[in-house]
């Protein structure tokens, strides 16, 4: 297997450099929406920036409807109609995704970019046989023959943790359990041996002992091969066990960004730590939870000024009046809040 | 009616099994080469105690959400009894007994008609029930609709008004219209976005501790069970494999597979690691359900009396049940402490 696994590093058409320092994905001012006639314009996602470094594992915590699925998904260039990107830049090594010629955009999906879904059954093609699925990509990318691209496919289930990989090669998707399906897509990310691995909710649709195995899988795969994460979910105790970096997103906006584990300790803005008083923790039961009241706007009538004042505590007359920017309120850490000098209480 | 009076639980059941038997045709009987059984419930036992929340985990497939079906009367037993305050609980409900046991379901969205306003969802239940005369419908909706948080002026609206958290007190209201002593919720919150899940949790403890409600409370997040809940019970393939008072189960778990749950559980302090109790592979199929104990094939302890019998529930403490051979031996594996604050 480590083998295969060189014989990928080796095979793989270095598209893009990676220059020391230089962060591997950085997504600058990026707003997402559906285009309307004459400037009516509905923006769903709102100038998101940030910067991924080779290795790196970002989290991107949120509710339904935050923008963080659609984010991941404009990276990847899988927006779904009639959603598009309506300005900034995805820039990958440098070089600009959205402005690329879509042709050249593809080659990089697979070998340096690739995506892992949520609800496998339906990302799988249901009526190719699984280790087919996983060495079309070899084959394409990396030019090996089918035998080559089988053995490899056989190879990547045995690493992700598929008992009998040999005879599951030959199942279809619907012959196998949620997990062995999540498994096969894993495997599928990762035969060409990615640089960046773009994962949304891909443990939400499992039971929390496979997802235990699943995320540690993940984990194994990156930290061998030195593989960027982006780890979108709405779980912050999974981000907690999966990511060192985090970035919240309300209602399409990032409002705080930083290390996973300073942003759980010192929330530097109001809806973060709404978020981390309101979830349960496995470790402190008796910790009262508190809710966040109300519940986050439409998002074709989100409010003027800051998305979270109806429903913060910290709220003053100015956060109505215009967005707060994402600006540096400690060392690494950022947060879109006014008032986020008021928020240095550390949760116990 | 027998026996009632010595029974202390509000409902009670007793060797409960539910098979579904597939390709019933005889041209799939004679093809088929595996099992066509599908083991949902396999002799459940387990007591519902008036005014508790009792909640029943267990990972998909377990038969958390048939034995709920069961127990509203939404699909018969095939063998096994429910009994409710003391009395049988006939399979085939009349109104008044289905009246008593009321369900919330998972899905907001799914689960209103989207036709019917608030007003007329609940009038509706009012009057076929025969929970109030006709003239005090309004008064007993907006009594209702009070008791989960919502005010009078939304029942004029349709279900595609409100928000998820909304529509799942619209639920709630709906199941306690007709003033019943047990509620059956399925995974009710896990649908719903986490800065809402803690509201509608404390709704279920608050019409609890207000109305003496006994609640079965049906989850997969044990972070949430373990903030709601009185009594823990561990389903696994069809079966209780462990009950236990909340603190106890968490602290000292005397069964393998809740021990692993515990262990699975992704956790939001730093330093709080899960430890080595991983599990292999995922849980059998119910249409195949190993012999001997149903854990063994991804038990750390499994040994070969463990493959050999099938262990009932046992008593291992005060209150505290296991479904376990090797409960003792487990006992003696400390669960790992969180390494508290190391900043």
């Amino acid at each position: 297997m480590p083998g295969a696994t060189a014989q990928t590093a080796a095979r793989r058409a270095s598209h893009v450099p990676v220059q020391p320092g230089v962060p591997l994905l950085s997504v600058q001012d990026l707003t997402i929406g559906i285009r309307g006639s004459a400037g009516r314009s509905v923006a769903i996602v709102e100038g998101v920036s940030f910067d991924v470094a080779p290795g790196q594992r970002m989290g991107i915590v949120g509710e339904s409807g935050s923008g963080k699925s659609l984010t991941l998904r404009a990276i990847a260039g899988l927006l779904p109609k009639p959603v598009e990107v309506l300005s900034g830049r995805v820039e990958y090594g440098g070089a600009d995704l959205l402005t690329m010629p879509a042709k050249k955009r593809r080659t990089l999906m697979g070998p340096e970019i690739a995506m892992i879904f949520q609800e496998p059954m339906t990302a799988l093609n249901p009526v190719v046989r699984v280790g087919d699925q996983i060495a079309e990509g070899p084959r394409r990318h990396l030019g090996m023959s089918a035998k080559e691209a089988g053995e490899l496919a056989v190879s990547m289930m045995a690493r992700t943790g598929i008992p009998d990989p040999r005879r599951r090669a030959r199942a279809y998707p619907h012959e196998l359990s949620g997990g062995l399906r999540q498994r096969i897509m894993i495997a599928m990310a990762v035969s060409c041996g990615p640089r960046l691995l773009l994962c949304d909710e891909p443990t939400t649709a499992l039971d929390v002992t496979v997802q235990l195995q699943v995320l540690r899988l993940l984990e194994r795969l990156c930290s061998d091969t030195g593989t960027s994460l982006v780890f979108v979910t709405h779980d912050l105790a999974v981000i907690n066990q999966t990511c060192s970096e985090l970035a919240v997103m309300y209602a399409g906006h990032i409002v705080e960004s930083g290390r996973v584990a300073e942003v759980f300790r010192q929330p530097r803005h109001p809806y973060t730590r709404g978020l981390l008083e309101s979830a349960p923790d496995f470790d402190r039961p008796d910790r009262e939870l508190i809710p966040i009241p109300g519940f986050p706007p439409n998002v074709a009538d989100r409010p003027a000024g800051c998305p979270f004042a109806p429903r913060c505590g910290y709220v003053r007359d100015h956060c109505t009046e215009a967005m707060p920017p994402l600006a540096e309120v400690a060392p690494g850490r950022l947060s879109a809040c006014y008032e986020s000098d008021r928020l240095t209480e550390v949760l116990a | 009616m027998t026996t009632a009076g010595t029974d202390t639980a509000m409902l009670r059941v007793t060797g409960l099994t539910k098979t579904y038997s597939l390709g019933t045709s005889w041209l799939s009987r004679l093809t088929s080469r595996g099992s066509t059984t599908l083991t949902a419930l396999d002799g459940v036992d387990l007591d519902l105690r008036p005014g508790e929340i009792l909640a029943l985990v267990g990972e998909s497939g377990s038969g958390k959400s048939t034995l709920a079906k069961i127990l509203v009367g939404s699909t018969a037993a095939t063998s096994g009894e429910v009994r409710h305050r003391g009395a049988s609980a006939p399979a085939r409900r009349d109104k008044e007994s289905s009246r008593r046991v009321q369900m919330v379901f998972q899905d907001p969205y799914s689960s209103l008609n989207p036709r019917l306003t608030v007003g007329a969802m609940l009038a509706e239940l009012l009057l076929l029930h025969r929970v109030v005369p006709r003239r005090e419908v309004r008064t007993e909706s907006v009594r209702l609709l009070n008791l989960v948080g919502l005010e009078e002026d939304v029942l004029g609206a349709y279900p595609s008004q409100f928000s998820g958290g909304q529509r799942q007190r619209l639920a709630i209201a709906r199941a306690l219209a007709v003033r019943p002593d047990v509620l059956i919720a399925d995974e009710p919150v896990s649908a719903l976005d986490v800065s809402v899940q803690a509201t509608i949790l404390e709704l279920f403890a608050d019409l609890r501790a207000r109305l003496g409600l006994s609640i079965l409370f049906i989850a997969h997040n044990l972070a949430v069970v373990q903030h709601l809940a009185d009594r823990v019970a561990v389903m696994y393939l069809g079966r209780i494999v462990e009950v236990a008072p909340t603190a106890q189960l968490f602290a000292a778990p005397r069964h393998p597979y809740t021990r692993a749950l515990i262990d699975s559980i992704p956790r939001m302090t730093e330093g709080s690691v899960n430890d080595e109790f991983e599990l292999d592979g995922e849980p059998p199929s119910p249409y195949d359900v190993p012999a001997g104990c149903r854990f063994h094939p991804r038990c750390p302890l499994a040994g070969d009396i463990c493959r050999a019998n099938d262990p009932p529930l046992l008593a291992v403490g005060p209150a505290h049940q296991s479904a376990c051979l090797k409960a003792g031996e487990l006992a003696l594996i400390p669960l790992p402490e969180p390494t508290q604050e190391h900043a």
